[in-house]
């Protein structure tokens, strides 16, 4: 049978655990596009779920070689979401991450990092627009007050420091696997 | 003389890879024969196999072969340069335990 279940992830970590959650209540996720989730039924915690951000769209031929190894490997890909893809793996074949050593865990978050970063800047770069459209009347001496401009980029402003909020566990784990480095492979 | 980088330390991974290259396998094949000889202490992830893969093709430490049951499935084996890699790192490592064991007196505790 199948269910469906919208929700809105920004952080793809919570959105995996999540996936694994109702993995393990035997709720074997799909497909994903919009916000709405499909899931069907599955034997309790047959799959394991991981998120991957690739460089370029799955698409792509570089993308299409990597999701044929990957499977090749039992591993499949479920959905695709811009250059996010929905990896599983039954379980019963062991443990599943998709990269084992830290430089490909360093490489991965820092595309990751990279992919909110433009948003960010862009909700930056628009906030900033609108705050000197809002200046430019102010200065100008215009009897009307830009209320639209000054809300818009209020807003914009607000949405910008969501996309900081969201990296900022991101750029605490590079910080830490480079550190580990130093040390270790 | 080659690059300081090429001089460097094979990583785990890479080096088990490698190992098992002298048989053509392709990459479950890869890493069931790691996760044995490690005695699953090494559990390749299929991202990380996957990098290394094409960073040892570009390299030429291995080469892609067509499979004998699968022709749709690519197999790998490591070439001379490869194999001479691994000496080298073979010899490094030797260098490594020869002076722990000598330092520490050859005791693990």
């Amino acid at each position: 049978m199948k269910h469906i279940v919208r929700k809105l992830y920004w952080d793809y970590m919570k959105e995996e655990q999540w996936l694994n959650e109702m993995s393990a209540r035997g709720l074997a996720f799909t497909d994903c596009s919009w916000f709405r989730y499909v899931f069907a039924d599955a034997e309790p915690g047959e799959y394991i779920y991981r998120i991957e951000l690739l460089e370029n769209w799955p698409t792509h031929p570089e993308s299409m070689a990597y999701i044929r190894f990957l499977e090749e490997n039992g591993v499949e890909c479920v959905a695709t979401y811009m250059r996010w893809i929905y990896l599983r793996k039954k379980a019963s074949e062991g443990p599943f991450d998709i990269y084992s050593d830290i430089d490909s865990k360093i490489k991965h978050y820092r595309r990751v990092n990279a992919f909110w970063n433009v948003l960010m800047y862009m909700e930056f770069a628009a906030a900033l627009l609108n705050v000197a459209v809002v200046l430019t009347f102010v200065l100008s001496g215009e009897p009307e007050f830009p209320t639209f401009n000054t809300v818009c980029a209020g807003l914009l402003i607000v949405i910008g420091f969501l996309f900081v909020k969201l990296v900022s566990p991101i750029r605490k784990m590079i910080k830490r696997l480079k550190q580990e480095k130093t040390i270790r492979e | 003389m080659p690059e300081s980088s090429e001089r460097g330390a094979l990583t785990e991974a890479v080096f088990y890879i490698l190992l098992s290259l002298f048989t053509a396998m392709h990459g479950y094949g890869i890493m069931q024969n790691v996760k044995e000889l490690s005695s699953g202490r090494v559990d390749l992830g299929p991202g990380t196999l996957y990098g290394a893969l094409n960073t040892l093709l570009q390299k030429e430490w291995i080469k892609a072969v067509k499979s004998e049951q699968d022709s749709r499935k690519k197999e790998y084996l490591i070439t001379d340069l490869g194999k001479e890699m691994v000496q080298n790192e073979i010899g490094r490592l030797t260098e490594l335990i020869a002076n722990g064991k000598r330092i520490t007196g050859g005791s693990l505790s």
